[in-house]
């Protein structure tokens, strides 16, 4: 589903990106693990499509096609869901009428016919009954005034509507309590199917411990160092990443 | 985020018409024909002579944060009419059909039977009112609503009372020019204990060439009464750039309530800034009576040139004063606009909340005064202004005056700029939504408190003027 060659990539001059090499394959949850700084953020962001990112070398492959060749409202009409760490507030903007867009905007692309109010007002409200968010969500701006949990949740919620092929989800256990991380993560995992793929980004091997990986990556200066299965992220967990990044270097 | 290429303007079309105009000049004998033109009594020729007088002392005001060529005011027509204007169409019907169907294009039909439900029109064209609807329905309610040459004829006595009384002949250079040659305008008497059964509204229409626009407007609500009033406003697209200088002057009385909403969109100019509207209004409205209240509204999208500042003087005890502003500047318009609030009656309340949106080249200044005077114990004021920037060249400035003269009134000042936040349309973006519906989106989202404000019709239609005035601002 996702094939990325020698991707490199710099942000205001400075190269973060230095060849990532990595595949996900439909029905896959891969973890991508790394020290801060690592470029983990700057993956995502470029895979979704942030101007600010200069790719330098390097491609990807999503679903057959050009990612790089698709603008990044293309590329999230195609299935590309990216869970922001730090979702931005829109005052004003009312959260469900956002989601609402976006969702026919998908739709509209793919030939199907927009969905009504009616219709979806029911549809947001069983997914919201699942995420376990109150009512007022509905009237509120986007992310307007939420606390940084229910951001994330918000974040959730909003994959569970739009349904992506592919979801990158950046650090989006960072911040929460236990009962908000195991919402989350029932979430995540409710997405989980043959057809669609997840990438988590995560610091912490928290939220793995409920989301199972079938593929655990550690990112050190802008590379892939070490892959493996849950097993190394509880060795990271245990043993920290200084050692996995030195054993390379020697 | 790139900057933007021009907007549409969609009322830029010229209705061929014949006109009976005065030629381009300034001095006592024009103010002499305007008011023969209209056959108007000696007391307001008197006032316009007066007025004229004065202006002639006075220098235009150079403190705006606007820049444009000097205007020539010996250049300008001071009065345009479609001809035939001196027997006034009686009824709709006889109306010319070539300036219905100019309303019709704007989408303001004169008809009744087609007309807008529930709201009355009266539609100014050039210098003079061509139609008024809902005459006869409002006759019934008391309300007097008509051309402000119908009410010099028909009311002489009101307008001689109420007028020149909130804004007075020699306030400002443009209220003084205004005065001497205003041509028409509407005039709305609401009396005492009745609440207008409808919507009233003015759509100003710029055709001639090389004219300007003088309009006066004022409105009065006795004891109790209330209304809400709406005007709209379109020019043709011209070269040159075209004078309009108008005065609003609203009163209220004990308990009276007033709202005054304008979608304003005057031809703001080509993407060079070529042409346009100048812009200089002097609207106030004054509290006069005790819990008395006067809410001006504003859209403003168009003009090269805005340099506005509608005001509310509170002088009955418990008067309240609002002011929302929405205005919008793209390419090279310049809008400096804001609100006055004088507080003189005790425990008087006032709310200045304003918008401004900026893209291309643009200038948008927010300018206003909250003056308590010592006369108002425990006054009020709450001030918001927030400024949009969208793009790299665009520019927003605040200034807010505020001189407190009794210790027990408050002001609360709160101001904010932001750009359209490259992480807001990215987020947008990154949610399959395209880059020009994610910026009506947030800009719709940044104006949604004033813009509830409007009349539920004018809402959609502010809207819909917003997104036209922003078309291809972000690339």
């Amino acid at each position: 589903m996702l094939e990325i060659t020698d991707l490199s990539a710099r942000v205001a001059g400075k190269d973060i990106l230095r060849g990532i090499n990595l595949k996900v394959n439909a029905g896959e949850i891969h973890a991508i693990m790394g020290p801060n700084g690592s470029g983990k953020s700057t993956l995502a962001q470029v895979l979704a499509g942030r101007e600010d990112y200069e790719v330098t070398g390097g491609s990807v492959i999503f679903d057959g096609r050009d990612l790089f060749a698709l603008r990044a409202e293309e590329r999230a009409r195609a299935g590309l869901f990216l869970g922001f760490q730090y979702p931005v507030e829109i005052p004003g903007v009312n959260n469900v009428y956002l989601l609402k867009a976006a969702l026919n905007a998908k739709r509209k692309a793919a030939g199907e016919p927009e969905v009504d109010a009616y219709d979806f007002l029911a549809l947001i409200r069983q997914k919201m009954k699942f995420m376990q968010m109150s009512e007022s969500f509905l009237t509120r701006g986007v992310n307007e005034g939420f606390s940084g949990g229910e951001k994330k949740r918000n974040e959730v919620l909003q994959m569970l509507v739009l349904e992506p092929r592919l979801a990158i989800l950046d650090e989006t256990d960072s911040g929460l309590d236990i009962d908000a991380l195991k919402i989350v993560s029932k979430g995540v995992n409710s997405l989980r199917d043959a057809k669609r793929a997840v990438v988590l980004v995560t610091h912490y091997q928290r939220l793995l411990d409920y989301v199972t990986p079938d593929h655990v990556h550690v990112l050190s200066a802008g590379r892939i160092v070490k892959s493996g299965d849950k097993s190394l992220a509880h060795e990271l967990e245990r043993r920290g990443y200084d050692w996995v990044v030195e054993s390379r270097v020697a | 985020m790139q900057t933007l290429v021009g907007a549409k303007y969609r009322h830029g079309f010229i209705t061929d018409i014949e006109s009976d105009s005065l030629p381009p000049g300034l001095d006592e004998d024009v103010v002499k024909a305007i008011s023969r033109k209209k056959n108007e009594p000696q007391f307001l020729l008197d006032w316009r002579l007066k007025a004229f007088r004065h202006w002639q002392t006075m220098r235009e005001p150079a403190w705006a944060h606007v820049h444009y060529k000097p205007i020539d005011y010996q250049e300008i027509s001071y009065y345009s009419a479609p001809r035939p204007p001196a027997n006034a169409p009686k009824s709709i019907d006889e109306v010319d059909p070539k300036l219905l169907a100019t309303y019709e294009k704007l989408g303001i039909p004169l008809h009744e039977r087609a007309r807008l439900a529930g709201v009355a029109v009266d539609a100014v064209f050039d210098s003079v009112s061509v139609a008024t609807t809902f005459k006869d329905k409002l006759g019934k309610a008391g309300v007097i609503f008509c051309s402000f040459s119908d009410a010099v004829r028909d009311h002489p006595r009101l307008v001689e009372r109420y007028l020149g009384t909130v804004v007075p002949a020699g306030d400002n250079f443009f209220a003084a020019l205004n005065s001497a040659v205003f041509s028409d305008g509407s005039f709305v008497y609401v009396p005492p204990g009745v609440r207008c059964p409808m919507e009233l509204s003015t759509y100003f229409r710029i055709n001639a060439a090389k004219t300007g626009q003088f309009e006066r407007t004022l409105i009065i609500a006795a004891e109790g009464a209330s209304v809400s009033y709406l005007e709209g406003c379109t020019a043709p697209m011209r070269d040159e750039n075209q004078l309009h200088a108008a005065v609003v002057e609203l009163v209220a009385l004990d308990n009276a309530q007033i709202k005054y909403s304008t979608v304003q969109n005057w031809y703001p100019g080509d993407e060079n800034g070529v042409g346009g509207i100048f812009n200089f209004v002097t609207k106030r409205g004054e509290c006069r009576g005790r819990n008395s209240k006067i809410s001006w509204t504003q859209v403003e999208t168009g003009s090269a040139i805005t340099w506005k500042y509608p005001s509310c003087v509170l002088k009955g005890e418990n008067s309240i004063g609002e002011f929302y502003s929405v205005a919008v500047a793209n390419n090279y318009q310049q809008a400096d606009t804001g609100s006055k609030m004088i507080h003189i009656g005790r425990n008087t309340k006032s709310t200045i909340i304003s918008k401004g949106i900026s893209a291309g080249h643009a200038a948008n200044t927010y300018r206003g005064l909250v003056k308590m005077l010592p006369s108002a114990g425990g006054a009020r004021n709450f001030t918001q202004c927030d400024s949009l920037l969208l793009g790299a060249q665009c520019s927003a400035q605040t200034f807010p005056y505020m001189e407190v003269k009794n210790p027990t009134a408050t002001v609360e000042h709160e101001a904010s700029t932001s750009k359209i936040g490259e992480d807001q349309l990215f987020y947008c973006l990154q949610r399959g939504i395209s880059a020009e519906d994610a910026v009506n989106m947030i800009v719709s989202g940044f104006c949604k408190v004033v813009f509830k404000e409007l009349p539920m019709e004018f809402a959609v239609e502010a809207q819909n003027l917003l997104s036209v005035s922003l078309e291809g601002a972000v690339g």
